[in-house]
């Protein structure tokens, strides 16, 4: 976990620390319940093998957006605040697996009330195989003494 | 968002562009042991949510991930009195059973966060159907496109999230 990260620190092209962490079962099956998925490929080796084709069972979606929430605020800090995310997913990640998060700035613009945009594309690998793209769009403050987490309403627009 | 669906829909489904459909309260209040249970999973260790003193600083409080939206509106395995299994999203298998196409896979999720959510909030999620394309051909199969979303508010009224989905529906060629 970084210190706050402020907008003068970001630029366009650039990257966020890369991120890799190895899949257990265990990773999986957590992640599947602490977002209360209860659906067998993500718990049941043999459903997933026999009934869907897996080689395995699978990290469920949600819990990916989860780690990637993860990836970004251990880089700007508890004053991150994510305020818009979108995934596309290509391929599964197993147990056995290390995922790999990479990220690297798109965007860079003022918002309100001391607070910038950062728009932020991220790739989840895992060996050769590209698993899920994803943007996000997080604002950060521009000072010390600002938190866009006091914004609300109007103020508040990802 | 303006719909722009085909013209050849069941008069049902196309009927449901537009309209507010399974306005439903979240089962239980917000609370933080999933919280928690998914800090852990994913190894997390923002003091936003760790550090009550943070948490009071930033947030006013302690507050959800915001990632974990859809995590409050997914239905228990079971529950009494529950003779089928629920399903999240029930629009989307609306869409599969009313247009007669029985695959279908998720390509695109957006979120956009409002109003953080916070320990004892009590949701309502809205479903609502944006369009339904005209019928295609992918590697897939032959079948549609559909863009739906969920809106999430909290007991003040206050939007929470927005969700929205890109379903395609198929027939195996």
């Amino acid at each position: 976990m970084s210190a706050d990260l402020l907008l003068s620190d970001v630029s366009v092209g650039g990257d966020l620390p890369v991120l890799q962490k190895d899949v257990k079962p265990v990773t999986v099956v957590l992640g599947a319940m602490a977002s209360r998925d209860w659906r067998p490929q993500h718990h049941d080796y043999k459903f997933a093998t026999g009934n869907n084709g897996l080689d395995d069972i699978i990290m469920n979606t949600p819990n990916l957006a989860a780690w990637f929430e993860r990836y970004l605020t251990d880089w700007t800090g508890p004053k991150g605040r994510l305020g818009r995310i979108k995934f596309r997913m290509k391929d599964s990640v197993y147990p056995g697996d290390t995922m790999q998060f990479a990220g690297k700035v798109t965007n860079v613009e003022d918002g309100p009330e001391g607070i910038g945009w950062v728009d932020v594309a991220i790739e989840l690998t895992a060996g050769d195989k590209s698993c899920v793209g994803c943007e996000a769009r997080v604002a950060i403050p521009t000072s010390a003494d600002a938190n866009p987490w006091s914004l609300k309403g109007d103020d508040w627009k990802p | 968002m303006a719909a722009q669906s085909a013209d050849d829909l069941p008069e049902e489904v196309a009927g449901w562009i537009g309209e507010d459909r399974y306005v439903e309260k979240t089962e239980f209040p917000i609370e933080m042991g999933y919280v928690l249970t998914t800090l852990s999973a994913t190894q997390n260790g923002n003091p936003l949510y760790w550090d009550e003193n943070v948490a009071n600083d930033l947030t006013g409080g302690p507050i959800a991930l915001p990632t974990m939206v859809s995590v409050w509106f997914r239905p228990h395995d079971w529950s009494p009195g529950r003779t089928e299994p629920a399903v999240p999203l029930q629009l989307h298998f609306d869409l599969k059973d009313r247009l007669g196409l029985p695959e279908a896979v998720m390509s695109d999720n957006t979120i956009v966060f409002g109003e953080p959510i916070r320990p004892g909030d009590e949701l309502t999620t809205t479903q609502v159907l944006y369009s339904v394309s005209a019928l295609k051909t992918t590697k897939l199969g032959t079948g549609r496109f559909w863009d739906f979303g969920v809106r999430v508010e909290n007991q003040k009224g206050e939007l929470c999230a927005e969700e929205r989905y890109t379903g395609f529906g198929y027939n195996r060629d």
